[in-house]
C-alpha cells in the first residue's frame, strides 16, 4: 500500500509536470506546425526572475506570480522576434532564429548573472512532507499535483467553451480557412505563445522548485521531455500531449524504482529504447490528431 | 455591390487569372464558369483575400479592398465557401457554426439566434449539432460550410464549386438552398463547372477560359449563346 501510494504519486506530480511542459510546446507546433526551440528559456526566465526578487521581501505569491508574468512576456517576445519577421518565409528560417533567440537568453543570463547555480526563493511548503498512508511525501509533489489537475481542467475549459478556444482549435487544423471565417492570424498566434509562457511560467516554479537553483542551461531538460512527451502522444494533439507527458513520466519512474545503482545513470538510454519502441509500434504517436480529411 | 478590375494573380511565372474584369449588384447572383484552370476559384480566392493581386483592384461598395487579408474581408461582409469544403473536421458542427460568427462574437444573443436559425433552416445539421463536422456526409459538410460562412451575417457571398463531387440529389438541394440565399436578398459570386445547375440560378454569367473573360451576359445569353460543351474541352 506504502509502496503503492508512494508510486502513484511520484508518476502523477512528475507526469503533471511533463505534461504542463508538453503542452505549452504543442500548443504553439499545432498551430504554426513550427518547433519553438526557445521554449525552454521561458522557464529559465521564470526562474531568473525569481532570483532576481528574492530578498525583496515580497510576498513568495506575488515574486511567483511576476515571474510567471514574465514568461508569458518572454513567450509573446519570441513571436515578436524570432517566428512574426521570417513566419511566412521558411521552416528553416524559423528554426534558425528560434534557435538563436534561445541561445541569445541563454547568453543574456550567463553574461549579466552568473554561469554559477543561483539561488531561487522558495517558501518553506516546499521542502516540507506530509505522510499519506504510510508514504513520506513531499508536498511540493502534492502541489505539482494540484496545479496540473487545475492548470489542465482550465486549459481545456478554455479550448472547449471559449470562442478564442475553439477558434484556436480551427487554426490548428487549417489556418487559412480560420482566416477566412475572420479569425485574425496574429491574434491567435500571439495567444499560443502566451499560454504557451504561462504553461512554462508555471511549469518552471514547480520544476524550480525541486532542485532550489536556477542555471542558464535549466530549460533544456524541460524542452527535451517536452519534445519527447509530444512525439510519443502525437505531435498534432493536445491531449495526445498530455498523456505522452504522463507516460514518460511512468517509465522514468518505474525505471528510478527498478533500475540497480549502477544502472541508474543510463536510465536515459532506458527510456529512449522505450521511446524508440513506442515510435516503431506507432510511428505518428498515440493519439491521432484531428482528422484531417474532408469528404468529397 | 462587388466590382473588379483588369484583376491579375500569379503562381510564380505562370499567370492564372489575367486582367479579369466583372461585377455583381446587390442582390444578384453572378456566375463564373468555365473549364478547370480557366482561373476561376483563383479569381474567387483573390476576392476573398486568400490569394494577394500581382494587378488590378477588387472594390466593395467603393472602398478599395485589393489584397486586403482574409480576416478584413470577412469583416468587410465578405463571406467565402471554398470548393476544399473546408469544415473543421474535430471541431462540432456547433462549434463550425459558432466559429463562423467570430466577427461578431460579442453580439452574443444575436449569435444564438443565428444558430438557431440556421439548424432550422439544415435540419441535418440540427440532428448532428453535437457531432464531429468530419463525420458527417459530403452533402451535410457543404451545408455546413455555407451555413457557417452565412453565420457572419455577410453582404456578398462567395461560392466556390459548391456541386464538386455531390450526388445529383444533394446537388438539388444545395442549389435550392443557394435560390433561398439568393431571395433573402443576398449578393452571390457562384463558381461552378456545373455550368447547367449554375444559370438556372444565376442573373449574370461570366464565361472565363485561360484567365480571361470570354464571355459575358446574361444566363438567358450565355445558356442560349454558348455552346456548354466547348466549355469544358476548351474550345
Amino acid at each position: 500500500m506504502t509502496f503503492t501510494v508512494q508510486f502513484l504519486i511520484d508518476v502523477l506530480s512528475l507526469g503533471g509536470a511533463y505534461a504542463l511542459m508538453a503542452l505549452g510546446l504543442v500548443i504553439v507546433y499545432g498551430i504554426l506546425k513550427l518547433v519553438n526551440f526557445a521554449y525552454g528559456e521561458l522557464i529559465m526566465v521564470a526562474g531568473y526572475a525569481m532570483f532576481l526578487m528574492g530578498g525583496s521581501g515580497l510576498p513568495w505569491l506575488v515574486m511567483a506570480g511576476v515571474a510567471v508574468i514574465m514568461a508569458v512576456i518572454a513567450g509573446i517576445a519570441t513571436d515578436y522576434v524570432a517566428f512574426r519577421p521570417v513566419r511566412a518565409k521558411s521552416v528553416t528560417a524559423v528554426l534558425i532564429t528560434s534557435f538563436a533567440f534561445s541561445t541569445l537568453l541563454q547568453n543574456a543570463a550567463l553574461l549579466f548573472i552568473s554561469p554559477r547555480p543561483r539561488p531561487v526563493p522558495l517558501p518553506d511548503i516546499f521542502s516540507q512532507t506530509v505522510t499519506i498512508f504510510g508514504a513520506i511525501t513531499p508536498v511540493r509533489n502534492l502541489i505539482t499535483i494540484v496545479a496540473a489537475i487545475v492548470l489542465l481542467a482550465l486549459f481545456a475549459w478554455l479550448m472547449r467553451r471559449t470562442v478564442l478556444g475553439i477558434a484556436m482549435r480551427a487554426a490548428a487544423t487549417n489556418f487559412t480557412m480560420a482566416r477566412m471565417l475572420g479569425v485574425p492570424a496574429n491574434l491567435i498566434i500571439t495567444s499560443a505563445f502566451a499560454i504557451s509562457g504561462f504553461l512554462a511560467g508555471v511549469v518552471g516554479l514547480l520544476w524550480i522548485g525541486r532542485i532550489g537553483t536556477v542555471v542558464p542551461g535549466i530549460g533544456l531538460e524541460p524542452l527535451l521531455v517536452a519534445f519527447i512527451a509530444t512525439v510519443i502522444g502525437g505531435m498534432r494533439s493536445m491531449t495526445g500531449a498530455v498523456i505522452g507527458g504522463f507516460l514518460l513520466a511512468l517509465i522514468d519512474t518505474t525505471l528510478n524504482y527498478t533500475l540497480s545503482q549502477e544502472l541508474l545513470k543510463f536510465r536515459d538510454a532506458f527510456t529512449f529504447s522505450l521511446v524508440i519502441l513506442i515510435l516503431l509500434w506507432r510511428p505518428d504517436g498515440l493519439i491521432k490528431g484531428p482528422a484531417s480529411g474532408q469528404r468529397t | 455591390m462587388l466590382e473588379v478590375n483588369d484583376l491579375e494573380v500569379r503562381y510564380g511565372a505562370i499567370r492564372a487569372v489575367r486582367g479579369v474584369s466583372l461585377k455583381a449588384d446587390t442582390g444578384e447572383l453572378v456566375a463564373i464558369l468555365g473549364a478547370n484552370g480557366a482561373g476561376k476559384s483563383s479569381t474567387l480566392m483573390c476576392i476573398a483575400g486568400a490569394l494577394k493581386a500581382a494587378g488590378g483592384s477588387i472594390r466593395l461598395d467603393g472602398q478599395d479592398v485589393t489584397s486586403a487579408n482574409p480576416e478584413k474581408m470577412v469583416r468587410a461582409g465578405v463571406a467565402t465557401v471554398p470548393e476544399t469544403r473546408d469544415v473543421f473536421p474535430d471541431l462540432t458542427v456547433t462549434e463550425n457554426l459558432t466559429l463562423g460568427s467570430y466577427t461578431r462574437r460579442s453580439d452574443r444573443a444575436g449569435v444564438t439566434e443565428d444558430r438557431e436559425r440556421m439548424l432550422a433552416l439544415f435540419p441535418r445539421l440540427a440532428e448532428r449539432a453535437a457531432q464531429p463536422a468530419g463525420t458527417l456526409s459530403g452533402g451535410e459538410q457543404q451545408m455546413l460550410v455555407i451555413a457557417r460562412a452565412m453565420m457572419s451575417r455577410p453582404k456578398v457571398l462567395l461560392l466556390d464549386e459548391p456541386s464538386l463531387g455531390l450526388a445529383p440529389v444533394i446537388v438539388d438541394q444545395i442549389f435550392e438552398m443557394i435560390r433561398t440565399l439568393k431571395q433573402s436578398g443576398l449578393t452571390i459570386v457562384l463558381v461552378e463547372q456545373n455550368a447547367r445547375k449554375a444559370l438556372s440560378v444565376a442573373d449574370r454569367a461570366y464565361v472565363m477560359r485561360l484567365g480571361k473573360i470570354a464571355a459575358s451576359g446574361t444566363a438567358a445569353e450565355i445558356g442560349a449563346a454558348t455552346d456548354l460543351s466547348a466549355l469544358y474541352l476548351g474550345g
